[in-house]
């Protein structure tokens, strides 16, 4: 579909403005996607710090202290956390950048499932990784 | 992809350069033309206006160009102070009317005035606002109830009045609009500021009954929430109105009557 209707279009498709302008209706979503967007926002603030005050703290250790940090309950939940609400997060954001600039319907629909699939593959191997290591597996 | 340059027949020209005569107090504008009826691309007419002899705003000196200098100069101008919203277009970087803004405002240099960005032309500064219009029409933009209809008019309180003050100003200029990258990129969806503005003056209206509906019509990805809070629409806007706030409300709305 045209980017922007003129009068000459609409001249040119026998058709009036308002078939543009209504199009498809209303989706009658994306209240979720607002909320839930803005929920994993605030979520991170609080893990993102956890996450950095964590990592900061094992700033100089060895392979065998850092693995056990990681491996305690608390820390291997909230990492756990951390990256499910941050793959959350970044494939809402990344959604609505390709809604904003890509035009090619088929291009779009492709970049929007693929980034769908890559935030569950990182997700799963975050949370796989962390479980190995707090479960020692 | 969105396009970032301009398309061939597109590109501005140097164009034709009008000095003024003896002038006491010259001022240049620079000023985007073009023509549907030649093959030419646009190009950027230089005209010497001696502000002496010449109104305060922006719209003096364009009428006093098309009178006196360049009969051929194309805009859109009605009410002439800031009422009607036809002679919405760029001045100096900026959407605004030019019936309301003042010459020596603009800041130093040569006051450059382009059409309304991201429109189709008609011809030089008058945008083509069909879309625009459509979409406000699509709205519904006018009172809908389920009662019956009152034998007098349906009363409102004084504070329910207030809540459609910086609302019921806006004067559809679309100057919010095309200042808005979201509106730019997606207005074909995206219904843009002002439209949205609109909106929110009938859904918050005490005596509309059909609220519910309009927050339906509106939950799309497109048509509301391309809204990133980019905020030029509030910058822009020559009347002072917020739009940006009015979508922020609507945005709040949505959330209000789904559970958390």
């Amino acid at each position: 579909m045209n980017l922007r209707v003129g009068t000459d279009d609409v001249r040119s498709q026998l058709r009036h403005p308002m078939k543009f302008a209504r199009g498809l209706g209303s989706a009658k979503h994306g209240a979720d996607h607002w909320w839930v967007q803005r929920v994993t926002a605030a979520a991170l603030i609080v893990l993102g710090l956890w996450f950095l005050i964590t990592v900061l703290s094992l700033l100089h250790a060895d392979y065998a202290s850092a693995k056990a940090a990681v491996a305690k309950p608390w820390n291997a939940l909230l990492l756990i956390l951390f990256v499910v609400t941050a793959f959350w997060h970044a494939v809402l954001g990344l959604q609505v950048v390709i809604e904003d600039y890509v035009h090619t319907r088929w291009k779009e629909v492709v970049l929007l499932v693929a980034i769908k699939f890559l935030a569950v593959l990182g997700a799963l191997a975050g949370v796989l990784a962390v479980l190995r290591i707090a479960l020692g597996v | 992809m969105a396009e970032f340059s301009l398309p061939k027949n597109s590109k501005i020209q140097p164009g034709k350069h009008w000095p003024a005569k003896d002038a006491k107090k010259p001022r240049t504008f620079r000023i985007y033309r073009w023509s549907p009826d030649d093959d030419q691309n646009p190009r950027i007419d230089t005209y010497e206006v001696d502000l002496a002899a010449c109104g305060p705003m922006v719209l003096d000196a364009l009428l006093k160009i098309k009178n006196e200098i360049d009969p051929t100069l194309t805009l859109r101008r009605s009410c002439r102070e800031g009422i009607c919203g036809s002679c919405a277009m760029n001045i100096d970087g900026t959407n605004t009317l030019a019936c309301i803004c003042a010459i020596d405002k603009v800041a130093a240099g040569d006051v450059k005035i382009y059409p309304l960005p991201h429109m189709p032309v008609v011809k030089d500064l008058v945008p083509d606002l069909t879309h625009f219009y459509a979409q406000y029409a699509s709205i519904k933009p006018w009172i809908r109830t389920q009662s019956a209809v009152p034998d007098k008019e349906r009363l409102q309180s004084p504070e329910d009045r207030k809540k459609l003050d910086g609302l019921y100003e806006c004067i559809l200029c679309a100057c919010c609009s095309t200042s808005c990258p979201s509106y730019w990129w997606n207005g074909d969806k995206y219904l843009g500021p002002a439209i949205l503005l609109q909106a929110q003056r009938w859904i918050v209206d005490s005596r509309d009954e059909a609220t519910g509906e309009r927050l339906d019509d509106l939950e799309d990805p497109f048509k509301l929430y391309r809204c990133h809070t980019i905020m030029n629409c509030t910058r822009t806007c020559p009347k002072g109105l917020n739009p940006a706030k009015a979508i922020a409300e609507i945005k709040k709305l949505m959330v209000e009557r789904r559970s958390a």
